[in-house]
């Protein structure tokens, strides 16, 4: 089961003066159990984009079809709850939709709104509060006490506690010092890997994704404009600026080092490991050749 | 809501958009107390003469205007059936009870309706061809006068600008929370009325909590900013009243004087 979109068209406000094309003709399909990462300029259409994976918005002309069941302009509003338990949301600065009395009361706010037994909620609001890194101490208090970083957690911990088979992350990191984008980061590899979910991740974070993603999707004005993997989607770097995008930073560094007569034969390194191993074949090389 | 035209700002460069506010808020209201004064078809057709022309000079499609305040119609069609129905005197057409339809009781409702449809046209047209910030100005610069009674007319002001200016801020929140807690499984606008009401709670104390930290981050940056208690400030845009703003303003003058003699 995947998400796939055919020929999707979408516009704001239709049929009005401030009618506003946001997404034109997008064909595209994310495998289940893969890490997309969805990148473009701000106002690429990438977070209208996602939000057409959960029917938030539908789509004006085309279809998208989500673990077999088809979304059309027409479809109704009724019965979307079984699809939005599936494919999980957490929207930028996500921080905002926190409002119960208690933590434990908001993680276990989704689920319950999905069918989930009560007991079953808190069991999951429990478990799901310690695997984002926070204490279980906090799971009495208000939402609105915590810092910002926790709330985030809090929230991203509401969203998960639904268990989604599919998760979509708007810039979860944004606004995060680098530590909590780290930990975030982390967390997200980790549902990825052990819980084998779909993650969908949209992000200016060149390094998360070159890090983490096997599938670029290239936003621009509204239109798909590449899908690949990190290594061709950041191979070609004239392409990349003319679409307003940047490298991953180890990458940048190794164009300096190029530029300075260093030579990588393969392809360009894309994160500190791919770099590093390169690094160490090449004085390696360099090393026994000086001995022999 | 995409359909609703009412209070929204539509840009262009015509002779209604480039008038300067005050011109425009004096004639609208000027011209809502004249909806008054008709009482006659000739008066109803000079009144309507003048808003259709107006309308017409600012650009905006007359079609679209129609369609923009559509979703009023409701509110017309129940005031004129009241009307119809309760409205006494004249001839008696028929009657059960104490509901009746009499000839005055019609007159009366095509009335109402017209002076519904004037004064919702005519305000309609000013919040399409005039920028919030612009009214805000002009109201402002007219309630100036009410200083010498110790009226805060700069704190409303403020407020007013500050007010106008996070409507559209506050909408975007609000559809974002909106969709966050759909994606969370609530279901907006279905079930009993218990039930829609329980789901205005995760909607209503997010938007109440982000704009209470929005006003004191904005106090905050305000002060920052040297921003004290409004006094002696100068004012970055000024109004300049035209020669376009005097015609208007004086054709809308003759047209009152002109209905003032052709009403009974």
């Amino acid at each position: 089961m995947s998400i796939t979109f055919n020929k999707v068209n979408y516009f704001y406000q239709m049929n009005s003066p401030f009618q506003h094309q946001a997404l034109h003709d997008i064909n595209l399909e994310i495998k289940d159990h893969s890490f997309t990462a969805i990148i473009g300029h701000t106002g690429s259409g990438k977070s209208t984009l996602v939000q057409q994976m959960n029917a938030l918005l539908k789509p004006s002309t085309g279809f998208i079809d989500v673990d077999g069941r088809q979304i059309t302009a027409d479809t109704s509003n009724k019965n979307l709850k079984v699809l939005r338990q599936h494919v999980g949301m957490v929207f930028q600065f996500p921080e905002n939709q926190l409002f119960e009395e208690t933590v434990k009361k908001d993680v276990m706010f989704g689920p319950l709104n999905f069918g989930m037994g009560e007991a079953k909620a808190e069991a999951q609001a429990i478990k799901l509060v310690k695997e984002v890194g926070l204490d279980s101490d906090i799971l009495e208090r208000s939402p609105f006490e915590l810092s910002g970083g926790q709330m985030r957690r809090v929230a991203i911990a509401g969203v998960l506690a639904s268990d989604p088979q599919t998760l979509i992350l708007d810039e979860p990191t944004a606004g995060l010092d680098p530590r909590g984008r780290n930990e975030i980061m982390e967390l997200v590899q980790k549902l990825h890997q052990e819980q084998g979910k779909t993650i969908i991740l949209v992000t200016h974070q060149m390094e998360d994704v070159a890090k983490y993603a096997d599938q670029v999707i290239v936003m621009d004005e509204g239109q798909v404009e590449k899908i690949g993997s990190p290594q061709e989607v950041f191979s070609n770097i004239e392409w990349l600026q003319k679409h307003h995008l940047e490298l991953p930073q180890t990458t940048q560094f190794a164009i300096s080092m190029q530029k300075k007569g260093f030579s990588f034969p393969d392809h360009l390194p894309l994160n500190e490991d791919e770099l590093a191993i390169e690094l160490a074949k090449q004085i390696d090389v360099e090393g026994s050749g000086e001995l022999g | 809501m995409d359909k609703f035209i009412f209070g929204r700002f539509i840009p262009g460069e015509s002779w209604v958009h480039k008038m300067d506010p005050r011109a425009k808020l004096l004639i609208s209201f000027f011209f809502i107390l004249l909806v008054f004064f008709a009482n006659n078809v000739m008066s109803y057709v000079l009144v309507f003469a003048v808003l259709i022309s107006s309308i017409l000079l600012s650009g905006v499609s007359l079609g679209f205007f129609i369609k923009g305040i559509r979703p009023l119609l409701w509110l017309m069609v129940f005031t004129v059936i009241i009307q119809i129905l309760f409205g006494a005197g004249g001839h008696v057409y028929w009657s059960w009870g104490w509901i009746s339809i009499t000839q005055q009781g019609v007159i009366s409702a095509v009335y109402i309706l017209l002076r519904f449809l004037a004064i919702i046209m005519m305000s309609t047209l000013l919040t399409l061809t005039t920028q919030p910030l612009q009214i805000a100005d002009g109201v402002e610069e007219l309630l100036k006068p009410l200083k010498k009674i110790h009226f805060p007319v700069e704190t409303l002001a403020l407020m007013l600008s500050l007010a106008l200016r996070f409507v559209p801020t506050l909408m975007d929140e609000a559809t974002k929370i909106m969709d966050a807690q759909r994606a969370r499984g609530v279901d907006f606008g279905s079930g009993g009325v218990k039930q829609q009401v329980k789901t205005v709670v995760p909607l209503l104390i997010p938007l109440f909590v982000s704009a209470f930290n929005r006003a004191s981050d904005i106090a905050i940056a305000m002060e920052a900013r040297g921003y004290k208690d409004g006094l002696n400030r100068t004012k970055y845009r000024e109004l300049r009243w035209r020669k376009q703003d005097s015609i208007s303003g004086l054709i809308y003058v003759v047209a009152g004087v002109v209905l003032l003699f052709i009403r009974n």
